[in-house]
């Protein structure tokens, strides 16, 4: 299944996609607060959003996964 | 038969190369003959070639490698040029005779040198007189490192480059890789297999896009070989002809369609930004050439050219990753740095960095190695060098973008500029943490925000940089172009030598 990754380490932000909203290649799903920037996790895919895997305030690492596609 | 036919027949069979057999002509599919990549590569037909009828005693026609002489753009450079077609483009006794003897030509003429290769590697059945001794394929790399840095080497990989003949693409200057075509790997995937018992596809191994993409090698992925020959030549165009000579300076022409920049650069200085547009507003139009635009994005490396002159530029990338410097991110840069520095092309820093990546995850894995790395090739650097204070200046990210303590030539400074140690939120936490602690909760958000305000007030661009004069000057961004135009114009009278030792111990 295909899945958009942290691209980096940090702490989630903001969700900005929910389960069912249809997304393109580099679309915005989430944002991250990590050395004091704001990181876009980008879609590395196309497709519609099954699952959110983090919430707001989460801890994540570099390559943790963030949403999986259906 | 007569002499003279006699040559010509010779010749016209060792110009065909392969192609007659349907295997090796099944080789060339969706390529470009070898002696049609140097029509294309080069002003006119070859001044001249040697070696074109080695090999011919073994039937391998020019010993599977063509090596010329000819022009680009007036200039003269030498070619090293695979010929797939011809036992698959391996390397024989005759054929690394012929490499190494335009090695040392190319270095002795002080000329570009680039290496045209599409090779399935060495040839066994050739090793005894090959592989072992002072005069063998190891001599290719060899001379590779001895004139790295004194002649310009530039890799076009149209095809496989195997085993040990991947450190040829590994020891030049710049690589550029044809998707789907080009492969370097050490072991194949069926020795892979073999050996640990992983099943990996060719692509996947050592496929263009992975090198350009992950692990570095590749510089600029291309879709075809046209394009791939049109990149090194305008890659070339940047660079003299050797360290001893300063880069062409090209006819210029004032923007087409300026680009307001007061209205661009965020000044938020959480929100992302792509540098990319800076660039291309600074740089002379149509003239931006990225290496390794795949590769540690959130670091944007590009040749470019300023009022005509070649600049190359180093900078910071908030849209990806925030522009924090990771270990590859490091060595992308160090590496750009040493390239410019060798040929005499000018370096400009465009800061955006809130600093070097912190966590268990990079220190395990040697963050600090790798930003000394950058460091040290920032601190060598002796070429003409500005570096421009976009956003945030932070710590050691700051340093490692050419800060004012590494010696630039000039350290200035947008009004957006926010040069400190730490950011406010880093700071604040760190001088009043205990203060923090001993307030009631209902009063420490409101004492963070006041704490915070004050500290961003204190390390604005004027108080900070201007007034200790930390900077030579803040400029509005839309002067920007013209003030590095003028100043790359004065700096380039400057004579910089390294003084006199063998080598630095360099980090890496």
């Amino acid at each position: 299944m295909k899945h958009i990754d942290s691209p980096m380490a940090g702490t989630v932000w903001k969700i900005v996609k929910a389960p069912g909203d249809s997304v393109d290649f580099g679309d915005t799903v989430a944002i991250l607060e990590s050395m004091k920037m704001e990181i876009p996790v980008e879609s590395s895919h196309s497709g519609t959003i099954a699952e959110i895997l983090v919430k707001e305030g989460d801890v994540v690492d570099e390559g943790t996964v963030i949403a999986r596609l259906a | 038969m007569d002499i003279y036919q006699k040559l010509e027949d010779k010749r016209e069979w060792a110009k065909q190369g392969g192609r007659l057999s349907e295997k090796s002509a099944k080789l060339l599919e969706g390529k470009v003959f070898v002696r049609d990549r140097l029509r294309l590569l080069l002003d006119d037909e070859p001044s001249f070639e040697d070696g074109l009828l080695a090999g011919v005693e073994k039937g391998v026609p020019a010993d599977a490698v063509v090596t010329v002489i000819g022009s680009i753009g007036g200039r003269k450079v030498a070619v090293i040029a695979n010929d797939i077609t011809s036992k698959a483009g391996t390397w024989g006794y005759q054929t690394f005779i012929k490499i190494t003897r335009f090695q040392q030509l190319a270095f002795d003429l002080k000329i570009p040198l680039i290496y045209l290769v599409d090779s399935a590697g060495a040839r066994i059945d050739e090793q005894k007189l090959c592989y072992l001794g002072r005069r063998a394929w190891g001599n290719i790399f060899h001379n590779q490192v001895k004139f790295s840095g004194a002649i310009p080497q530039v890799c076009v990989l149209f095809g496989p480059s195997p085993a040990g003949a991947a450190y040829v693409p590994a020891l030049c200057d710049v690589v550029i890789m044809v998707d789907k075509k080009a492969t370097a790997y050490l072991g194949s995937p069926r020795m892979v297999k073999m050996a640990i018992g992983e099943d990996v596809t060719e692509e996947e191994l050592g496929g263009a896009r992975m090198h350009c993409a992950l692990s570095g090698l590749g510089d600029v992925l291309v879709q075809n070989d046209e394009q791939a020959i049109d990149v090194a030549k305008r890659y070339l165009s940047y660079f003299p002809s050797s360290y001893a000579q300063r880069p062409d300076v090209a006819p210029t022409a004032p923007k087409a369609s300026p680009v307001n920049l007061g209205d661009v650069i965020p000044r938020n200085q959480n929100v992302p930004f792509d540098v990319k547009i800076l660039i291309d507003a600074l740089a002379d139009d149509g003239s931006v050439l990225e290496i390794k635009p795949l590769f540690a994005k959130e670091m944007v490396t590009a040749l470019v050219r300023m009022g005509g002159r070649p600049v190359g530029i180093v900078a910071n990338n908030s849209k990806v990753k925030g522009g924090v410097l990771f270990n590859d991110s490091s060595d992308k840069a160090a590496r750009f740095i040493w390239l410019c520095n060798a040929f005499n092309v000018p370096l400009l820093f465009l800061q955006d960095i809130s600093g070097y990546m912190i966590g268990s995850s990079v220190e395990k894995a040697g963050i600090i190695r790798h930003g000394a790395k950058l460091l040290s090739a920032v601190c060598e650097a002796t070429v003409p060098r500005i570096s421009v204070m976009v956003r945030k200046a932070y710590g050691g990210g700051y340093l490692a973008m050419s800060g004012a303590p590494t010696q630039p030539d000039a350290m200035l400074a947008l009004p957006t500029a926010m040069p400190a140690l730490v950011g406010p939120e880093a700071a604040v936490n760190a001088m009043y943490f205990n203060q923090i602690a001993e307030l009631p909760e209902s009063e420490r958000a409101a004492f963070i925000a006041r704490k915070r305000e004050e500290y961003g007030a204190d390390i604005d661009v004027y108080t900070a940089a201007a007034d200790s004069m930390a900077v030579e000057a803040v400029v509005h961004p839309n002067e920007l172009r013209d003030e590095l135009i003028r100043r790359y114009d004065a700096y380039s009278l400057k004579r910089a030598e390294a003084f006199e030792k063998r080598n630095p111990v360099h980090p890496v």
